[in-house]
């Protein structure tokens, strides 16, 4: 591992797993490992899609990632830095940073207004938010097509526009990773491609790297990058052709 | 500044979810007020209700007495090896002066813990009028000290305080026995031959029968040459600020002057009980009052985590730290506790005023000016413990299960 760290991280790099593995109820009788060993790398600007069926360990995988859950064994990257011996408090303060999450179920505070819900990754901080990080606030809302429900409360708009506000506040601290699970999972086809392409278009414009965990094929394919997993192992991971040409176009 | 900043975020935080679930939040607050109202009100009227019984009993009595030590026998030491078997008949207490009161006076007027200090020669006399007859205690005194002491010229129901030159005051129960109006005379006789008449130049009422029967006020050198105690006073009254220092007080200045002491805390003691059993059960009160609405917050905020739980673990999947967590409810804890006992401070204080107003008037209640916010610091200090184990229990939180509590 410490060979590891002294290698020169290569700055465009967010994301890196080395043999990262997840095991629950350890040291019991129940003990079952559900991440076996995992080894990927992401990079600024890329879109990958993770797929797989139920139970490999997709949603399990993206905690791990997003600091949310500690790994059993391995090392996780973040930016260059190892996060396996970090303290509570220092994962967290790197994932208010560093890591923005979308879930399915879009989780808006719902005491808060759609604007407050946006900022309250920065509020958090412990600090009033300034001008400059409230007008970035109202710009992606803009950006998501909300501005005009800034002040409303998250129960007054629709599914759609709720997972729409969950992007906006997932991407209000400029995240260098954002983090999906199955952001589509709980809307209609139109409004999930609608959402889908929101992902597309910031993960261009900001330039952060974006994991998103999902079902859909069609989806999946619009990426640039899949990774397949099953059973808690990666099976395939490759670019998908056509994207990265129609981007190098 | 910037943990000021902190707890601001929290605290706003915290109002919005209070404010979101209204309903709930006026419920327990209206619970808190309850509870805070009963501790304001039971707390004013008790300690109102201790302040007469302590101002009543003390309105006619001094707060520590100085008495000459009592008379005992002298026996002479045995010889060494030799066993002594004594045989002793108390000695009877005859009524007698302290010794140099005068200077012991001037040492007590001293004193930075005597408020007043008075002469007094006490001792017992007929007192007849016509073949009516009763049993009295002369009190020779000087007025302006004694008055310092007992405000009796406040109790006065006919004449005034005047003694001296053959003038006497009575009680009312003593001039209803003899027949006696102000300008009439008493004989006072206090045995062997010695006896004056006295003229009634004022008629009081303490309200305690005891006194109002037997107590008749006269001039110092009177009652000392009735009484045959030329010069000689028996007691020395005093007054103090603090009426709880009195025992204390009483046995610093026993060891200073030898004299017998007593303070109205001796002399008072199934009063003294009476009051502490009193204090006791309104602690009692409140100590369960407060137990009460520490519950009624804890079990309130416990359902409020369960309710939140999704979004505490939002809160901390966006990079809230646990202490954050642990804040906004505590601070929710606090500001029930707040709110509810600013309303029921309130309540409380209408509830004293009411009664004082169209209460039955036997005694008047006083709000001491700390008992309200003092009560509220309680409520709010009792809100935030409550808050303690619902707010561990939401900081604790693993966030990648509370996301997905349902």
């Amino acid at each position: 591992m410490s060979e590891s760290q002294a290698t020169p991280v290569p700055t465009e790099e967010v994301l890196r797993l080395q043999g990262l593995r997840k095991s629950y109820n350890q040291h019991t009788p129940l003990e079952v490992e559900i991440l076996h060993g995992l080894d990927l790398q992401l990079r600024r600007g890329e879109l990958a899609a993770l797929v797989g069926p139920s139970g490999s360990g997709k949603s399990t995988l993206l905690n791990v990632i997003g600091l949310l859950d500690s790994m059993t064994a391995g090392e996780l990257y973040v930016l260059g830095k190892p996060t396996s011996s970090m303290d509570d408090e220092a994962r967290t303060l790197l994932r208010n940073e560093t890591i923005g999450f979308v879930f399915q179920f879009h989780h808006l505070i719902t005491a808060f207004s759609v604007l407050e819900n946006v900022l309250m990754p920065l509020m958090i901080r412990g600090s009033k938010p300034t001008p400059a990080q409230t007008e970035r606030a109202r710009s992606l809302l803009r950006a998501v097509g909300l501005e005009q429900f800034a002040n409303k409360k998250p129960n007054a708009i629709s599914g759609g526009q709720q997972q729409r506000v969950a992007i906006a506040r997932a991407l209000v601290t400029e995240p260098a990773l954002l983090l999906a699970d199955e952001p589509t999972g709980n809307l209609d086809t139109h409004t999930a491609g609608e959402v889908f392409e929101l992902f597309r278009r910031f993960n261009r414009e900001i330039g952060c790297a974006v994991l998103v965990v999902t079902h859909d094929p069609r989806l999946s394919a619009s990426c640039d990058r899949t990774i397949n997993l099953v059973d808690g192992h990666i099976v395939s991971d490759a670019a998908n052709v056509p994207r990265v040409q129609a981007a190098l176009q | 500044m910037r943990v000021f900043d902190a707890l601001l975020v929290e605290f706003r935080i915290a109002l919005r979810f209070l404010s979101e679930n209204l309903s709930q939040s006026l419920l327990i607050i209206s619970g808190i007020g309850v509870g805070a109202a009963v501790i304001v009100f039971i707390t004013a009227l008790i300690t109102g209700l201790q302040a007469n019984i302590i101002e009543q009993t003390l309105g006619s009595q001094s707060h520590i007495r100085f008495t000459a030590p009592d008379e005992f026998n002298r026996v002479a030491p045995a010889p060494a090896g030799t066993v002594q078997l004594i045989t002793e008949t108390k000695r009877a207490q005859s009524l007698q002066s302290i010794l140099n009161w005068q200077e012991l006076l001037a040492a007590l007027d001293s004193q930075p813990d005597l408020l007043a200090v008075s002469p007094l020669i006490s001792g017992p006399a007929i007192a007849s009028r016509g073949v009516a007859r009763n049993s009295v205690v002369l009190m020779g005194m000087e007025p302006e000290r004694y008055l310092q002491i007992v405000g009796i010229d406040e109790s006065m129901i006919a004449g005034s305080f005047r003694v001296g030159g053959g003038n006497t005051v009575i009680g009312s129960e003593l001039a209803r026995d003899l027949g006696l109006a102000l300008g009439d005379k008493l004989l006072v006789n206090a045995g062997d031959e010695r006896a004056t008449t006295l003229q009634i130049a004022g008629i009081f009422s303490l309200g305690v029968r005891e006194l109002d029967e037997r107590f008749v006020y006269l001039d110092l050198q009177e009652a000392q040459a009735l009484l045959d105690l030329p010069g000689g006073v028996t007691v020395i009254d005093a007054t103090i600020a603090d009426l709880f220092e009195a025992n204390d007080i009483a046995a610093r200045l026993r060891a200073l002057t030898s004299l017998k002491t007593e303070s109205w805390m001796e002399t008072n003691g199934d009063l003294l009980n009476a009051l502490s059993s009193q204090s006791m059960s309104t602690q009692m009160i409140v100590v369960f009052v407060g137990m009460s609405v520490a519950f009624g917050i804890a079990s309130v905020l416990a359902v409020s985590v369960v309710q939140r739980t999704r979004e505490i673990g939002i809160l901390r999947a966006m990079g809230s730290r646990r202490q954050q967590i642990l804040r906004v409810f505590l601070l929710q804890g606090g500001v029930l506790g707040l709110l509810g006992s600013l309303a029921g401070a309130a309540v409380g204080y209408g509830l004293v005023q009411s009664f004082n107003v169209f209460g039955p008037k036997l005694f008047f209640i006083p709000i001491d000016p700390w008992l309200m916010p003092s009560a509220i610091a309680l409520a709010t200090v009792t809100g935030v413990l409550a808050a303690a184990a619902p707010a561990r229990r939401a900081a604790r939180y693993d966030p990648a299960v509370a996301i997905r509590y349902v």
